[in-house]
């Protein structure tokens, strides 16, 4: 019998603790159990053959760590191999009639991924890649992963298990006790995306004994569709008599166990502590209970390396505000590479209350799919929402869905053949609940019939690919209502015998079903009203309008969906208040608003500093407003702290209220058409093998406040990365950041590799650990102190 | 064989003062005060306080410390050691939600993320100082000062040997990158002195 059918119907009984056992042994601190495959072979044989006569089923080799990052290749390909062949010889001796089978164990590298540690999502997939190739050349029969305590190592690791070998594949993660991953996702977050990679079986292990990690385990249960796993320590260790011993025994460990495989937990095995004592307890325990059968919990979830987010609770606002259709100051930060504007359109987003980003960055002249993947892992740097994958280029979905942290949304597929085959394909791999758009080869029915034949050929359609109705959410398309009067009646009808007839979810981008009126978001508010009440799902919005979200608050509060009516009197006040009226309330005059604006920047209040610049620009040319009031506001703001009258934070919130000044300028200008005029082009990094920016981020600000073209590339950013942009670029200045000791060699070979190919640039450095003659030392042409000081000598330069 | 153990903290109380010097100010008018406020609200609610630690041998040599498994070189951490047998290993981490925090803010309102980063500065060293107090109380003994690896002449190089020592990992969710920086960067690893019992 295969591994995969003796799951379908039995408690699968796992092994126990392997490095507990060999630290009883001798292993020293700091060995690598992994090379004791070959120097004790027999120490391992003997505690797996005991696993297997205590009635283990799967018996993991001892390949914990054993990864290219610690071992040499050939090292790597022998202690693989002898994992292998001890396991091999283990099960051969040992006693027993049940089935037995043999897993590669997987554990995690020990570094963190990109952005917040240094490891890269494609190096980790290759690390992985290599040990599974070796796993299946020498024999392994399933895949288990283990002790991830991290969503996108995880992801990295299934990728690499999926690409290289046909085998089954089981997952556990490390929670910890607070329910979490160390990285922060849910159990119901780790379901979403493990089960949409197509994994065989999920669960936990390690961190915690078997009653800690029961509601884990119960949660776990409840939202997976597929067996669950669970690998608990024996408890807590302690020290005594100069040996470490376990707070849980085998007796009360078996029985924690049981009553979780009665809750519905199929595969069990234990963690660090345990021992084949423990799985004997075990079997024991649970040899006279029938296996809860696992059936398909039909739930639609999408969800972020925090948390899931499931369709049907409550309708879901996708916001759609990241996408440069009709926005000329969009589609500017896109060609500029202006990745922060976009990131700010996320958070504010955020902040509004939706639960999903769309992210949509095709414009013509751009390579999308660069992008795409960068805005997605960027904006996953700053929010923790699940994103949605906006393209119709299959290349950019790909890209996308391949470095996104989680289960993504993707937009969209439709009927068409060439669609659907391109999509599909990408939805399986990579997981995803896919936006299917009611529209063919002939267009877009006019009849609510016409679309749910439509739906019906796509989900017959995906299920042939493997993928099931629960990851597909009908968009059942928002026509002109100025084009046809009755576009909107087929729209909602369509939609409504989905949700009942298909019993599938559904999501409507709203706001076409009033282009050509006007005031569209009053269209639009009633439109979306329509349509929850024909059972709308999700809705891809405009979240800062107020008509929308008015409608989205009291259709909760009014179908029972707001308990206690909280979040509708929490946001009803913003419904009443407009923008315009905060400023007239203060009762200036027009001419007062220039005053008013150097106080707000020196003051520090971001939002009346861009309200006030966009009421100065009905009268005021955008260059005076700069030139009259941002500048001479920043001038003082900067003296102050030089003077050290000002502290670090005040000369922020001024630079940031600055910068909002400037955001309204920028807009009128990217209307008018017109473009602002840089000083000068500054690239700025955080130099490679630093992965800390805040320094270079401080200066930035200010430096763009100043009027400079920052072209900000990042952190941990290799030295070729900044020659190719100052280069291309032609940049006039390069400034440098470093915070550790170790990176500061980094530093010296950027400025090298700059002296040889930009011998015109004027290169900064600053960080904590830079001091003037470490900058002569190293051959920068200034050192800035902070960032004040990187603004001043840089004006100067241009002057001279 | 050293076991290394876990243990997650409560909050220790938070000292403003040490914040807002880490922030860089000496003074706090209100709109100072509100920022520091908001940053201490909007961290508490991603903080968490992890620690892993080990007992170690101590034998000084020359300048050498040498602690069973690894030795390290370095004559002010020998000369910290002076006179201890054992010393406690430790690792202590805020977890990765207040790096999130910094990252986001650092895009969007630098301001916040200086002081998200002060904040960070003052809790970590919160944790340190509860710990190593605790564990005096516990064990009632006295422990020297904490000696950690960039320290003097200790080498940032020590840091591979003492991840490896207490599975940093494993246990808390700590690691190192290559340049031997720590991520979760709020993260604090230390060598300290046990002193005879009292």
């Amino acid at each position: 019998m295969n591994f995969k059918e003796f799951l379908k119907n039995n408690i699968v009984y796992l092994d126990g603790g392997m490095g507990t056992l060999l630290q009883q042994r001798g292993l020293q601190p700091g060995e690598h159990p992994e090379a004791w495959n070959i120097t004790h072979p027999d120490v391992i044989v003997d505690i797996q053959r005991s696993y297997f006569e205590a009635g283990s089923n799967v018996v993991c080799s001892n390949t914990f760590g054993a990864n290219s990052l610690k071992f040499e290749e050939k090292e790597l390909e022998a202690v693989i191999k002898a994992a292998l062949d001890n396991a091999r010889t283990a099960r051969a001796h040992s006693a027993g009639e049940h089935q037995k089978f043999i897993a590669l164990d997987i554990g995690p590298t020990g570094k963190l991924l990109k952005p917040l540690g240094d490891l890269d999502f494609e190096e980790a997939v290759a690390v992985f890649a290599k040990t599974v190739r070796l796993g299946v050349k020498h024999g392994a029969e399933l895949i288990v992963i283990e002790t991830m305590n991290d969503s996108y190592e995880t992801k990295a690791a299934v990728l690499a298990a999926k690409e290289n070998s046909e085998l089954p594949v089981i997952v556990t993660n490390a929670y910890g006790a607070d329910g979490k991953l160390m990285t922060g996702a849910t159990p119901a977050a780790m379901v979403a995306m493990l089960e949409g990679m197509g994994v065989d079986a999920l669960g936990a292990n390690c961190s915690l004994g078997p009653k800690q990690l029961a509601s884990v385990a119960e949660e776990l249960v409840g939202a997976a569709s597929v067996p669950v796993v669970l690998k608990p320590n024996a408890g807590l260790p302690r020290a005594e008599a100069e040996k470490t011993v376990f707070d849980v025994l085998p007796k009360e460990f078996s029985e924690d166990l049981a009553a979780l495989v009665k809750k519905g937990v199929r595969l069990v095995g234990g963690c660090c502590g345990t021992t084949p004592e423990y799985i004997r307890a075990l079997v024991k325990s649970t040899a006279d209970l029938t296996p809860v059968p696992v059936f398909d919990k039909e739930l639609t979830v999408v969800s972020s390396y925090t948390h899931a987010v499931k369709f049907g609770d409550k309708p879901l606002l996708i916001g759609e505000r990241i996408n440069p259709t009709g926005k000329k100051r969009f589609k500017q930060a896109l060609i500029e590479g202006d990745i922060d504007y976009i990131l700010a359109e996320g958070v504010k987003q955020q902040d509004k209350g939706v639960h999903i980003l769309d992210v949509n960055v095709g414009i013509p002249d751009i390579d999308e799919a660069e992008m795409l993947k960068n805005c997605v892992c960027q904006l996953q740097a700053v929010t923790d929402l699940p994103l949605q994958i906006d393209t119709s280029d299959p290349i950019a979905m790909e890209a996308a869905l391949r470095h996104y942290n989680g289960k993504a949304m993707i937009n969209s597929v439709n009927g068409k053949e060439e669609s659907m085959r391109a999509v599909f394909p990408l939805v399986k791999k990579y997981s995803g609940v896919v936006v299917a758009l009611t529209l063919d080869e002939s267009g877009i029915p006019d009849t609510a019939e016409g679309r749910l034949a439509i739906a019906e050929k796509i989900l017959n359609t995906a299920k042939e690919y493997g993928i099931d109705r629960k990851d597909i959410v009908f968009d059942t398309l928002a026509m002109a209502v100025s084009a046809d009067t009755s576009a909107a009646k087929v729209t909602l009808e369509s939609l409504y015998r989905i949700r009942t007839e298909l019993h599938c979810h559904t999501s409507l981008g709203v706001s076409n079903i009033s282009f050509g009126l006007p005031n569209r978001d009053a269209v639009n508010g009633t439109f979306f009203a329509l349509a929850l009440g024909k059972g709308l799902s999700a809705a891809i919005m405009n979240p800062y309008s107020t008509d929308m979200m008015k409608t989205y608050y009291t259709y909760n509060t009014l179908t029972g969906l707001d308990e206690n009516c909280r979040e509708y009197i929490g946001v009803a006040d913003s419904f009443t208040v407009s923008s315009t009226a905060t400023l007239s309330e203060t009762g200036l005059k027009p001419s007062d608003f220039g005053s008013e604006l150097q106080d707000s920047i020196i003051r520090g209040f971001k939002d009346k500093a861009g309200e006030i610049t966009r009421e100065l620009l009905a009268s005021v040319k955008p260059l005076d407003i700069v030139n009259n009031d941002i500048i001479p506001a920043l001038d003082k703001v900067g003296r102050g702290f030089e003077s050290k009258t000002v502290y670090l934070p005040q000369l922020l919130m001024s630079a940031e209220a600055a910068k909002s000044a400037f955001e309204g300028i920028k807009s009128a200008m990217s209307v008018s058409g017109g473009s602002s005029v840089a000083k000068a082009t500054f690239v700025i990094a955080t130099v490679h093998g630093d992965i800390h920016d805040i320094g270079k981020n401080i200066v930035k600000l200010l430096l763009e406040n100043y009027g400079f073209h920052v072209i900000d590339l990042g952190k941990d950013v290799p030295p070729e990365a900044i020659v190719h942009k100052t280069v291309s670029v032609h940049a006039d200045f390069v400034g440098l950041s470093a915070l550790m000791t170790t990176t500061v060699p980094a530093m010296e070979e950027t400025i090298k590799q700059l002296r040889e190919n930009a011998p015109w640039v004027k290169i900064f450095v600053g960080g904590a650990v830079m001091t003037r003659e470490y900058a002569d030392k190293i051959g920068a042409d200034v050192y800035a102190k902070d960032a004040m000081e990187a603004v001043r000598f840089a004006e100067e330069l241009l002057l001279s | 064989m050293s076991t290394v153990y876990t243990r997650a903290f409560e909050a220790p109380p938070f000292n403003k003062r040490e914040m807002l010097r880490y922030a860089g100010c000496r003074s706090a008018d209100s709109a100072i005060e509100e920022l520091m406020y908001d940053a201490i609200r909007e961290a508490s609610e991603k903080l968490s306080y992890n620690v892993c630690f080990c007992i170690v041998p101590v034998v000084i040599r020359d300048d050498v410390c040498d602690f069973g498994s690894f030795c390290l070189a370095s004559s002010k951490l020998a000369k910290n050691l002076t006179g201890c047998k054992r010393a406690l290993l430790f690792g202590a981490t805020l977890g990765i939600g207040i790096d999130r925090l910094i990252s986001k803010y650092g895009f969007t309102a630098p301001s916040k993320a200086v002081m998200l980063q002060a904040v960070g500065a003052e809790r970590i060293e919160a944790l340190c100082d509860r710990f190593c107090a605790e564990y005096e109380i516990e064990n009632k003994v006295k422990l020297r000062p904490r000696y950690s690896a960039g320290y003097g002449d200790l080498s940032l190089e020590a840091q591979k040997d003492i991840f490896s020592m207490l599975d940093c990992h494993r246990k808390i969710g700590l690691t190192l990158t290559d340049s031997l920086l720590m991520a979760p960067s709020k993260s604090v690893t230390a060598i300290v002195g046990i002193e005879e019992e009292l």
